[in-house]
């Protein structure tokens, strides 16, 4: 039987199913309030950003404080359309799934701006590190879609010759590395790239995003010891999704107030940003960006966010969180909260924005269509069946090439 | 073999600005063996220094300098200590290129003493060659002498895949055959022991017939080549010595000819006893070279204990192991 009080301490999110949801916990200060210091800062003094949060649109979906970037309603636009499409496909790859068209899928709803508004604020040529849920740089650096779903169904026109589950994109055309699927993994390799990159004399800096839970990983440690002894130019993103899997945020937060906050440990600067703010997350990747290029170092930030749908097509969150928890998310939907400040800059409306999302929805139909002409994971033709001992070295050597020959191909 | 591996580093690093060496005490102080002694003064901070105390984040920053076109020396200060990087080696640095389909790739040398015989206790003295035989996607090299040792670590360093490179540390100042007590023996003497200045590879992959013999074979790497001819000598038992020095890819071919003349088999490891590479040997020996077999392969290795710290040398593999082990094989 278990003990009605625990003998060490576990923590234990505000709400189970079952429970209304409830984030009275969270504190949210006023948008506009946060300071931007000069680049040039010291990171050990950037604790009050790490302990705080760095919003930009407010309660009207008004652009205010330091960090606004004043950016042109263009390239508002562009983020709008680069966040729905990236739901959108989402949401058609997931349907996909279920009819079995695909092993595996895993959405970004309600992430969308932590991924596409970085890639915006970054060069197209800087190197990104992401984890599983940030497909939508992918969308903001111009990937051809029907080439992403060929990798997602693994099918012959895969570029990654079915050897990653979906979702594990490789681009490296687009300076997109590879996607481990273990976690927190690349965190340290993105800081021995950017190392690189200072060391080659470029300008390019790196960028890598892991979860809340991934912090608790001996890499993320790793990642952080390494960026602050050799200054290097990269960008460390935790994306607080409140969510890993089943485990709530605090089994790996423990007693820190923030994951922001870690950084400053390490002299590191660290941001913590209101993560369904596209303007917030520009800006503080601007920030970091012309930071690491400057030679000032490191940032970790921390993108306070909800993950609005399951982690993955494997999971089903009704058993660990309550029903209409993203709803009740006190920093709202990323998408409705840019496109309501286009909307209120006279910049957008209601009609563009169903117009937009129905042309993206067919784009995203016929790119499936397109993509199947090429096979399926199920009906084939996939990556010719050799290829799977080759790119394991440089030339097979003799066993590979006996095993290939025992295979019979 | 110190000043062997030194002088590879020192021409690689001449030679290619993209030649970097890191690791725990690699930088200033030139390594705890000595290995990258000059280096920095040579080349600079930014070219071999000191690593923080983290062997996953050393692999993983040679991993991401190496993807973007720097070849890293990493050097991990005792193999025993690997283990906390094992996850990026398995996970991550043999896999990249597998699964980025070639686009990316990240060939990194890792170079890390092994083996016992110097009193270095249970965190000293590992010999975990075999766990990474067993990785999909990295090479692993051991060499036995200064020439090989040199030949072989500037031939890891520009190959395109990633090498796992133990340097055997008993070996690192003599030969050793494993008179345990006996006064050390320099390099100098040994038919390997002098090593050209210039730059010079040996392949990846070739194994090396250190002495010829009718009787049988004894396959063997690192500090147990040595043990093995003096095994030989001691005895008098014409055996066929290989020195494997490559353990992946290892030279089937040289082996399979040798065991087929020979018809009789000993591999040997100084690892212990089960799972070790030795068993790889003996099964695939079998497989090529079975109706030539007039005994059962035997193997000579350490116990499957930890490594002791005052019954090393019961625990190490000598020449009298060695030769009881010959004997069977002869009179089976």
């Amino acid at each position: 039987m278990a003990h009605s009080t625990p003998r060490f301490h576990v923590p234990a999110p505000h709400a189970r199913p079952g429970d209304t949801p409830d984030f009275s916990h969270i504190e949210i200060p006023p948008a506009g309030q946060s300071r931007r210091p000069d680049v040039a800062i010291a990171g050990s003094e950037t604790l009050d950003l790490a302990l705080g949060l760095v919003r930009v649109l407010d309660h009207n979906h008004q652009a205010v404080g330091e960090w606004d970037p004043k950016l042109e309603p263009d390239v508002l636009r562009e983020g709008l359309r680069h966040m729905v499409l990236t739901r959108v496909y989402d949401e058609r790859m997931q349907k996909l799934q279920r009819q079995g068209k695909m092993s595996f899928y895993m959405k970004s709803m309600g992430e969308e701006a932590v991924a596409v508004a970085a890639a915006m604020a970054l060069e197209k040529t800087d190197m990104v590190f992401p984890s599983y849920r940030q497909q939508g740089i992918l969308f903001a650096r111009g990937r051809d879609i029907v080439e992403m779903m060929c990798h997602c169904i693994s099918n012959s026109r895969d570029n990654l010759k079915g050897r990653q589950l979906p979702v594990h994109y490789t681009w490296a055309e687009g300076d997109f590395f590879s996607i481990s699927g273990n976690l927190t993994t690349q965190f340290p390799q993105a800081v021995g790239y950017a190392m690189a990159c200072r060391y080659k004399g470029e300008s390019r800096i790196a960028a890598s995003w892991i979860g809340d839970g991934s912090t608790a990983e001996g890499d993320f440690h790793g990642a952080l010891v390494l960026a602050s002894t050799y200054r290097a130019p990269v960008i460390l993103n935790v994306v607080n999704n409140q969510w890993a899997i089943s485990t709530f945020q605090g089994i790996a937060a423990g007693a820190s107030e923030t994951f922001a906050q870690k950084g400053i440990g390490y002299g590191l600067a660290s941001l913590r940003i209101d993560g369904n703010d596209f303007l917030a997350v520009y800006a503080a990747t601007k920030w970091a960006a012309e930071r690491a290029r400057a030679g000032h170092g490191a940032t970790v930030i921390e993108s306070f966010t909800y993950r609005a749908d399951a982690h993955s097509t494997s999971d089903d969150p009704s058993g660990y969180r309550p029903k209409g928890e993203a709803a009740a998310w006190p920093l709202g939907d990323p998408v409705e909260r840019l496109k309501n400040h286009l909307i209120g800059l006279g910049q957008w409306d209601e009609e563009r924005h169903a117009a937009m999302e129905k042309e993206l929805d067919q784009l995203v139909i016929a790119s499936y269509k397109e993509a199947e002409t090429f096979g399926t994971l199920h009906d084939g033709p996939l990556s010719p069946v050799q290829t799977m001992f080759e790119d394991v070295y440089a030339e097979p050597d003799w066993r590979l090439r006996r095993q290939r020959r025992d295979l019979g191909v | 073999m110190i000043q062997a591996l030194n002088s590879a580093m020192d021409n690689m690093m001449e030679r290619d600005a993209n030649v970097l060496a890191f690791g725990e005490d690699v930088g200033y102080f030139g390594g705890v063996f000595r290995v990258t002694a000059g280096l920095q003064e040579k080349y600079g901070l930014d070219r071999c220094f000191d690593a923080p105390i983290n062997e996953a984040a050393i692999v993983a920053m040679a991993i991401g300098m190496a993807a973007n076109g720097l070849k890293p020396v990493a050097e991990i200060q005792f193999s025993d200590y690997i283990f906390p990087g094992f996850d990026q080696i398995v996970s991550e640095l043999s896999r990249l290129r597998y699964r980025t389909a070639g686009t990316f790739t990240a060939p990194v040398v890792i170079r890390t003493p092994s083996g016992g015989g110097i009193r270095g206790g249970q965190t000293h003295s590992m010999s975990p060659e075999a766990f990474f035989t067993h990785i999909p996607g990295i090479q692993v090299v051991m060499p036995s002498n200064p020439y090989d040792a040199k030949g072989l670590l500037i031939a890891a360093i520009e190959s395109p895949d990633p090498v796992i490179f133990f340097e055997p540390k008993r070996l690192y100042n003599g030969p050793f055959d494993g008179g345990a007590g006996k006064a050390l023996e320099a390099w100098g003497k040994h038919p390997k022991g002098e090593v050209p200045e210039d730059h010079y590879t040996l392949p990846i992959g070739k194994a090396d017939i250190v002495r010829e013999g009718a009787a049988m074979t004894i396959i063997a790497y690192g500090t147990l080549v040595h043990v093995a001819q003096a095994a030989v000598e001691q005895s008098g038992i014409d055996a066929e010595i290989i020195d494997l020095r490559t353990l992946v890819p290892y030279d089937i071919e040289t082996i399979a000819a040798s065991v087929n003349k020979t018809g009789r088999c000993i591999v040997a490891q100084e690892a212990p006893r089960t799972s070790g590479f030795g068993a790889e040997l003996a099964a695939q020996i079998q497989e090529e070279c079975f109706y030539a077999l007039e005994a059962p392969i035997k193997r000579v290795t350490g116990w499957d204990t930890p490594y002791p710290h005052a019954h090393e040398w019961s625990y190490f593999p000598g020449p009298q192991r060695f030769i009881n082990a010959m004997r069977e094989v002869l009179e089976a």
